[in-house]
């Protein structure tokens, strides 16, 4: 009987202290009924009887409870659209920006065990992320043992010729240890093995799904096809998965590396990415210090090439720069800021209406509805305006994801297609029942505690000094909030119109750039590529309204690489920052068609052949490190292995990009690169300068590029301004979506204070009323009214601004040299948030002063 | 306040027996599972789970009353509560057993009842 007793518990507690006591009555008779041999089955029965019996009466009562919200909800309209939108926008913006830190720093790379995936980078003074140099590839992996594997790749660009237009596209080669150790089978044929991978071995090539189905229209057949890469035959050997990307997401073909033995020559020749397998049992830390053996070996073993080399580990997940990183921690916070702002909202909301039905609530009670049954009645109705807000906040999530797709950086190997599945709607789903529990049961129990006949009384005030004191603390905590993301918005707005404002060191305005890389073993020979570079750029300069046209290695802010160390006199070689410069190579023209200042002496010539004195051209920056307060025309340094005489000075310019500090520049004339040396090195991007729109002038520049070679294809095509905008792109898109998020928090707030200050003032009528009669001046009560919505201002807005400024304080390195304190940002938020409160007091107190001393008092 | 009858039909068949057993006195909840055990000759029995959460329902729709009538009190457990049929009640029930009757008949013209359409 106890059992029964027990089971009953199942039931809702309404129900249950209804019918226990009967159905257990029920129960006594037929136990009595039934012989020993057929209890078992009497317990089985009844078992599985109050189970479902239990549920039925639960949906009972939840459809009851649903009925009656419905009612209770279309009568209030008003309320039932406000908490409706104000949980929409907090689950909605969480919902965006977890869906976004989910696909960057929570979720697995898409690779078997790749939590023993690391990344290797060699590091010296000055520089921690250097690729690392064939030779000291080779002797990592031989003197390590923390490895089940280690391969090494190389991300490249070549033209693709072969079916259709000469194509230029993103290949990586890798070695034959690479593709094995991500443990990836391919979708056709076979991976790379160790003789696809030696020295002189005929080419092989595996495509990506991509290419696979866009180039070759998915052909079964294609195993065995050969395609020329570069001038040189390739052999497809297989088709990699849909969702393999390796080491980025733009990589459309995987080749092998083929090292060379002349390759492994020098130590500082530095072109190779490295990924290791952490044997299983070896920690990321003990791998290191390893490495850190390993590599002062190596530094003893070759002093001079080796200097303070050593090495850098971390997991291949975290192959995401730190920015893009914060970037994200800061949109997370601010996701969180504004869910605890609608939730405060919600709550607030949720106990004005229990408050203003308290004595609905008490009725309700007096005519024998249970303290559950009516907590259970308004935590429904708070869930139901949940889950609707819920809803729509991932409607409106779903809507932003393209536009938050962009902020995931191209440097994972993920698909940039945004996830939004089961793991980012289980996440609003959860966070939508907690809100709708969390700040829904709260201020119903507060609420039914004192749901008792006191309430009946004719003329008990709603809200007693308590529960204002709890409203209060929420307004206050809304205040905090948004103090802080309205400040770290205003930083980051400041810390992107500054980059935005920084001088790149050309003029963007009216510049075409385009690719033409001209492949080897083709275009070995110097005089091969002047030749198609006169060709193509002799036929531009005829085209109308072009004022310039030049080519160069790789055009700033797309490529921060090729920085070389520097010799000056008695200088010796040092691989640190303090000694190194980005080398590229230029046809004459270039500083003319960039805008870019030259400052002495002269451009680079088509004189400057071989068997004259290699010139050069420095940048101002170079001359003042090595010269300064003298003339640097006709001076000697040595880079990449030879001496150089500087001819001319140019401007600096912003190599690597608007945020980073970059290294002096030199410039080598085109003309002046041995046949088949840095062949990496040899001019491919072309700009243009033109008047009027320069990318009306592609079809006619393509022209000019087919007739100098039917095989060349054209690719990269974009404005330089697109260029540089899209260095600070990224950083934009984010400022943007903080900057919406703090609106939106901003505009909860101020709907929280009203919200607040306006339920005062109405409970308060009487009190005004009396006041009033006692011969108060309406401006005394406006003042009232004020005062106290400037003090609740005051109490969120202290706190606010010491939680801003740590929060400033942790994303200083976004800052781009904001300092955290910026005051001119400081007073503009506090300024806008008290602003808010004063205008969300306006009202109330227009209203708490039209109140008529006789009808207040009358009321009662 | 109470439903059109037909709004509530086809009536569950516990609720249905629940009106018949109610149909000529007051009982009270055991009394009600022993008449439909008996007018069904023992082929259904209701569980006290399934015969409360009836009534809470049925008290709802205005099916049932609760009645504050007592038995004459040597009858009488204190325990128990006893249940009254209302107009409305009755009204449903009648209701219920017309749309059956019509079923049956349409069931006739088919072929799949015995006797006459």
């Amino acid at each position: 009987m106890r059992l029964y007793r027990l089971l009953l518990h199942l039931y809702p507690a309404s129900f249950r202290n209804e019918y226990a006591g009967e159905m257990s009555g029920v129960f006594a008779r037929r136990l009595r009924d039934t012989s020993a041999m057929g209890l078992p089955a009497l317990w089985i029965g009844v078992f599985f009887e109050i189970l479902w019996n239990a549920l039925a009466v639960h949906a009972d009562v939840l459809r009851q409870d649903l009925r009656y919200t419905a009612r209770a909800l279309r009568r209030t309209p008003g309320f039932a659209a406000t908490a409706v939108l104000v949980v929409a926008l907090g689950i909605g913006a969480n919902t965006a920006a977890f869906s976004l830190a989910d696909q960057v720093l929570l979720r697995p790379l898409p690779f078997p065990h790749s939590d023993q995936l690391v990344k290797l980078w060699q590091a010296v003074p000055g520089y921690t992320q250097m690729e690392l140099s064939p030779a000291n590839y080779r002797d990592w992996k031989a003197m390590s043992h923390s490895f089940a594997a280690l391969g090494a790749y190389n991300s490249n660009a070549a033209n693709l010729v072969g079916q259709g237009e000469p194509e230029r596209i993103d290949i990586t080669t890798v070695d034959s240890d690479v593709l094995p150790m991500l443990e990836v089978r391919p979708l056709l044929g076979r991976i790379f093995s160790a003789a696809d991978d030696r020295e002189g071995a005929n080419g092989t090539v595996l495509l990506s799904y991509g290419l696979w189905q866009r180039r070759f229209g998915g052909d079964p057949e294609i195993l065995g096809r050969q395609l020329l890469l570069n001038d040189e035959r390739y052999t497809v050997i297989g088709v990699m998965p849909r969702t393999f990307y390796f080491p980025q997401r733009d990589t459309q073909l995987w080749a092998t590396l083929r090292l060379k033995a002349d390759n492994y020559g020098d130590r500082n020749d530095n072109w190779l990415d490295a990924v290791g397998r952490l044997r299983s049992g070896v920690t990321l830390a003990q791998a290191s210090s390893e490495m850190a053996v390993v590599t002062a070996q190596l530094e003893r073993q070759f002093p001079v090439e080796d200097e303070k080399t050593r090495a850098t580990l971390y997991p291949l997940h975290d192959d995401v720069s730190k920015q893009s990183r914060l970037l994200l921690y800061a949109l997370v916070g601010a996701a969180i800021c504004v869910l605890l702002i609608a939730c405060t909202n919600l709550a607030n909301l949720l106990l004005v209406r229990a408050l203003v039905r308290e004595k609905e609530l008490a009725v309700r009670t007096a005519i024998g509805a249970g303290r559950e049954r009516l907590i259970r009645q308004l935590t429904t109705e708070s869930l139901v305006l949940a889950l609707a807000g819920g809803a729509l906040g991932v409607l409106a999530a779903g809507l932003t994801v393209p536009l938050l797709a962009r902020l995931i950086p191209n440097s994972l190997p993920v698909e940039q297609a945004s996830a939004f599945d089961w793991r980012v709607l289980l996440f609003a789903g959860a966070l939508t029942a907690l809100t709708g529990v969390v700040f829904g049961v709260a201020p119903a129990w507060r609420v039914c505690r004192k749901a008792d006949l006191t309430a009946l009384r004719e003329g008990a005030r709603a809200g007693s000094g308590k529960k204002e004191f709890l409203r209060s603390s929420l307004v206050v905590a809304e205040v905090m909030a948004s103090v802080v993301l309205l400040v770290s918005t205003g930083l980051l707005l400041r810390a992107l119109w500054k980059l935005q404002g920084v001088d790149p060191g050309f003029r963007t305005e009216g510049v075409l750039t385009l690719r033409t890389a001209l492949p080897a073993p083709k275009y070995d020979s110097t005089s091969l590529r002047a030749n198609f570079y006169n060709r193509v750029l002799g036929g531009i300069r005829q085209l109308p309204g072009v004022t310039g046209a030049a080519y160069i290695s790789a055009l700033p802010m797309v490529w921060g690489g090729g920085i070389w160390p520097v010799e000056v006199g008695e200088h010796v070689v040092q691989r640190n920052a303090a000694h190194t410069a980005s080398m590229r190579f230029i046809t004459p023209g270039f500083f003319a068609a960039m805008h870019i200042p030259l400052r002495g002496g002269r451009d680079v010539e088509d004189g400057d052949t071989l068997d004259r004195p290699l010139a050069a051209v420095v940048s101002q920056s170079f001359a003042e490190r090595y010269w300064p307060h003298q003339d640097p025309l006709g001076r000697h340094f040595k880079m990449a292995f030879q001496d150089h005489t500087i001819v001319g000075v140019v401007g600096d310019i912003r190599v690597r990009g608007m945020e980073s500090t970059s290294e002096p520049q030199v410039y080598f004339p085109y003309r002046q690169v041995q046949d088949g040396w840095f062949q990496y090195y040899a001019p491919k991007d072309l700009v243009v300068r033109a008047e009027g729109s320069s990318a009306a002038l592609l079809p006619q520049i393509n022209r000019i590029v087919r007739a100098a070679d039917a095989e060349q294809p054209v690719s990269n095509v974009r404005t330089l301004a697109d260029i540089v905008e899209q260095n600070t792109a990224s950083r934009a898109v984010e400022v943007r979506v903080l900057g919406a998020f703090a609106a939106i928090a901003f505009l909860l707030a101020a709907v929280g204070i009203h919200g607040v200050l306006a339920f005062a003032v109405s409970t308060r009528a009487r009190e005004i009323g009396v006041r009033m009669a006692l011969g108060a001046q309406r401006g005394a009560i406006v003042r009232m009214v004020l005062q106290r919505g400037a003090l609740l201002a005051m109490a969120g807005v202290v706190p606010g601004v010491a939680l801003a400024w740590y929060a400033g304080k942790t994303m200083e390195a976004l800052l781009a040299g904001v300092k955290p304190y910026d005051a001119a940002t400081f007073l503009a938020a506090t300024g806008l948030c008290l602003t808010m409160t004063l205008l969300g007091c306006l009202l109330p107190a227009w209203r708490a002063a039209r109140v008529d001393p006789m009808t207040a008092m009358r009321v009662e | 306040m109470h439903e059109h009858p037909a709004s509530l039909l086809p009536l569950p068949s516990a609720t249905f027996h629940i009106l018949m057993a109610l149909a000529s006195e007051d009982r009270h909840g055991y009394a009600i599972i022993q008449d439909i055990e008996q007018r069904t000759d023992g082929a259904l029995r209701l569980s006290a789970g399934t015969l409360y959460r009836s009534i809470q329902r049925m008290l709802e729709q205005g099916l049932l009353v609760e009645t504050s009538d007592r038995p004459a009190p040597e009858l009488d457990d204190e325990r128990r509560r006893y249940y009254r049929i209302t107009a409305f009640g009755a009204k449903v029930a009648r209701a219920e057993a017309n749309r059956l009757s019509e079923l049956v008949r349409m069931a006739r013209a088919s072929g799949f009842a015995p006797g006459r359409a």
